[in-house]
């Protein structure tokens, strides 16, 4: 028995040595780290996809994605495309996803720009526009966006009068817990006209604002480029529209037996979420902003203003460009996190990819392995236009080192 | 290149023991000692934790007649809550041994999804509530009203067709679970709420003043509801629809819970006889004992008395047997011989 054993390390002195080499050559030594890790991860991959294939087999279950062709035989209550319940499940998919895109896109914008003004003020001078600043931030960031949701639906729902005595704001805005109603816009023959003046506002503008840096570079005159420009985009087709007749009527909401007919209607669910990840996504963003503004030496305001530049043109020449490269990159993530949020809606019940793909489809059709790749691809997909996007713009705005 | 090889190797050998055989529920739960019964999140009448947090209603009470037959207590039972869109996957991924959850059997679910279902232990229809202050009289006048519902249910099909059939447009509110639905529809976010008619009226009886609302007269579908369990477990189905059986033919030979020992003592007639264990040997098929459908019984009694003591016309339910009443009155209920 010893003798065995003795000779099992005997013999395999003469290996370690060799192993004991690489592994404590450093260069090997990450190289074999690195092997272990992908074969585990492989294994890990390779684990689960077959347990999943043997499990589905033992339910009898196939995996086809052929049910997206069939009927989706079911109602969505905000659809941006056509769609009835005779469509497939596939249009119901992408109903979903416009669904997600939408409130994600009105998230993102009012996010911003609430997170904007919010960051500034909180760096303000006056101590009480600060300091509501600094509580609504921490209240904000620090309940969780769940309850934010729920919140602005229940009171939606429960303080909003029904459509019967809804409110409403010069007999063209409705506030009901159905939803809020606006005007819907009706275009007449001749309205294109009004779209083509707009674009060659648009072109002129561009022109005009290229032309007034050149003459700015050369003789050092400036124009007031902002207002001359929003006063072409805004005037060129507003003459021509009164010009050619006012083609554009207005669809008002009227009361039917139940509810508001007609209109633009925005369903609660999608106000209740909008709001609540642009209030809660915009917390962090004003902090984001308040970092990236205080992360400017102040020696930046001071040599501008040695300059004689005045206070506002410094902030939008020299400090907000230098911002932004602060900014940026974590703004980013709270796109990415509103985004993602947005799955939330599943608790109030607007009808986004979890519901309809992920929720509806999945229940009707029994292919919860299908339709959950659906949607995490669609998430993934999502994130990355998001990220490669930001990544765009950050490179745009980065310092250029000459 | 040899360390990789190896570790694909064994990525494979780990990959095959993985294989999960399907193994019987029956020895499962038996060696569990408990039965996990998948259970609606709370339908008044149907499954929900009453005043003592202790579930109760005409599913549960079933499914603890089942846990008598099987492990000869009825309170060997965990109930599992799950709303519609979970308890298929709860059911799968054997969190529970049997759904007991005003569950339809469509096609699509037998036959599809793979679901083994038992015996529909009440026929339903999809109905309407809605408030009298409205004035509706009848669904087809629901033109342009809004409509709650619970989601990822066969009633979101049922609606969409009849609405399109009638050529008329609503707005859906889909909602996950039935309080849920229930709080929208007393906030007045819908004009009206849809499900099936018992769920209706379980709910309208929850309301705090219930002559407010009324059912619509048109039930748009056919619900037949009743137990599921897995696909491919032959001995587990057998187990869990004879059960159910046993209840239903308890009510037609006039056993109850209170006479059952006495019948199985001095049995009237054969058929009790079997029924209760005191002849032939009917359990041991079902790889039980002899007196697991007297178990059964004696939980809450027969098909009849779970009926009137979670739904009949004496509770704030208040619905009558209808559909439900035993074939020898004018019902569907019918229990095949047991022989």
């Amino acid at each position: 028995m010893t003798t065995t054993v003795d000779q099992g390390s005997a013999t395999a002195q003469g290996e370690p040595n060799v192993l004991l080499k690489l592994w404590r050559n450093k260069e090997t030594r990450s190289v074999i780290i690195q092997i272990v890790t992908m074969a585990l991860l492989f294994a890990f991959f390779a684990y689960i996809i077959n347990n999943a294939v043997l499990n589905l087999q033992a339910l009898g279950k196939t995996f086809s994605f052929d049910f997206l062709q069939e009927p989706a035989s079911y109602d969505i209550n905000q659809t941006l495309i056509e769609y009835t319940s005779r469509s497939t499940h596939a249009r119901a998919m992408l109903v979903g996803i416009l669904n997600t895109a939408l409130v994600a896109f009105c998230g993102v914008i009012l996010a911003t720009v609430l997170g904007f003004v919010l960051g500034v003020i909180r760096l303000s001078n006056n101590w009480l526009a600060s300091r509501i600043v600094y509580v609504f931030i921490e209240f904000t960031r620090n309940v969780p966006v769940l309850l934010h949701i729920l919140l602005i639906h229940g009171i939606m729902v429960h303080f909003l009068p029904l459509p019967k005595q809804a409110i409403s704001v010069g007999d063209a805005l409705f506030l009901s817990n159905r939803g809020v109603y606006a005007p819907r816009p009706e275009f007449l023959d001749g309205f294109g006209f009004t779209v083509a003046a707009f674009g060659i506002a648009v072109i002129a503008a561009v022109i005009f604002r290229r032309w007034a840096r050149k003459v700015q570079e050369e003789t050092g005159k400036i124009y007031p480029v902002f207002l001359i420009c929003t006063g072409v985009i805004i005037g060129l087709p507003l003459i021509v529209f009164l010009i050619s007749g006012s083609p554009l009527v207005w669809e008002l909401p009227k009361m039917g037996r139940f509810n508001l007919q007609g209109g633009v209607m925005m369903l609660p669910e999608f106000l209740a979420l909008w709001l609540a990840l642009s209030f809660y996504t915009s917390a962090f963003i004003a902090e984001i902003v308040r970092s990236g503004i205080m992360a400017i030496n102040k020696g930046q305001w001071e040599a501008a203003g040695a300059l004689g530049i005045r206070r506002n043109r410094v902030l939008q020449l020299v400090i907000i460009p230098q911002a932004l490269r602060v900014i940026i990159p974590p703004l980013a993530s709270q796109y990415l996190n509103l985004t993602k949020n947005s799955s939330l809606a599943i608790a109030i019940g607007y009808m986004d990819i979890v519901a309809t793909i992920g929720g509806i489809t999945l229940m009707q059709t029994g292919k919860e392995m299908e339709t959950m790749i659906i949607v995490l691809l669609i998430y993934l997909s999502f994130s990355l236009v998001i990220s490669a996007f930001m990544n765009w713009y950050n490179k745009r705005i980065a310092l250029v080192e000459r | 290149m040899f360390k990789r090889a190896s570790f694909v190797a064994a990525a494979v050998a780990v990959a095959g023991i993985a294989s999960g055989a399907q193994a019987a529920t029956l020895d499962d739960v038996k060696a569990r000692g408990i039965l996990h019964c998948i259970v609606n999140t709370g339908l008044p009448g149907f499954s929900y934790t009453d005043a003592n947090g202790k579930w109760a209603g005409f599913d549960a009470d079933m499914c603890r007649s089942v846990a008598a037959a099987v492990l000869g207590d009825p309170e060997k039972v965990k109930f599992i809550p799950a709303t519609g869109k979970t308890r298929f996957t709860l059911l799968n991924s054997k969190e529970g041994d049997v759904i007991f959850r005003n569950t339809t059997w469509t096609f699509v679910r037998d036959v599809d999804v793979k679901l083994t279902f038992i015996h529909p232990t009440y026929y339903d229809g999809q109905g309407f509530i809605i408030r009298k202050s409205k004035g509706v009289k009848s669904a087809k006048e629901l033109d342009g009203a809004t409509v709650c519902i619970q989601t990822g249910t066969t009633t979101e099909l049922n609606l969409a067709d009849y609405f399109r059939a009638n050529k008329i447009k609503y707005t859906p509110v889909p909602i996950e679970d039935s309080s849920e639905a229930r709080k929208n529809y007393l906030a007045d976010r819908c004009d009206a709420y849809t499900t099936d008619a018992s769920g209706l009226a379980a709910t309208r009886a929850t309301f705090e003043k219930p002559s407010d609302h009324v059912i619509l007269p048109e039930i748009i579908s056919k619900e037949p509801l009743g137990p599921v369990v897995r696909h491919g477990d032959n001995q587990w189905e057998d187990i869990v629809r004879w059960a159910v059986f046993a209840l239903i033919q308890a009510e037609e030979s006039g056993v109850t819970a209170a006479n059952a020992d006495e019948m199985a003592k001095t049995p009237p007639n054969p058929d009790v006889a079997r029924l209760l264990g005191a002849e032939g040997d009917l359990g041991a098929m079902l790889g039980l004992d002899k007196a697991w459908a007297l178990r059964a019984i004696k939980a809450h009694g027969n098909y009849g008395e779970i009926f009137e003591s979670n739904l009949g016309t004496k509770t704030p339910i208040g619905l009558e047997r209808g559909l439900n009443a035993q074939y020898t009155n004018g019902g569907l209920q019918y229990a095949p011989p047991f022989r």
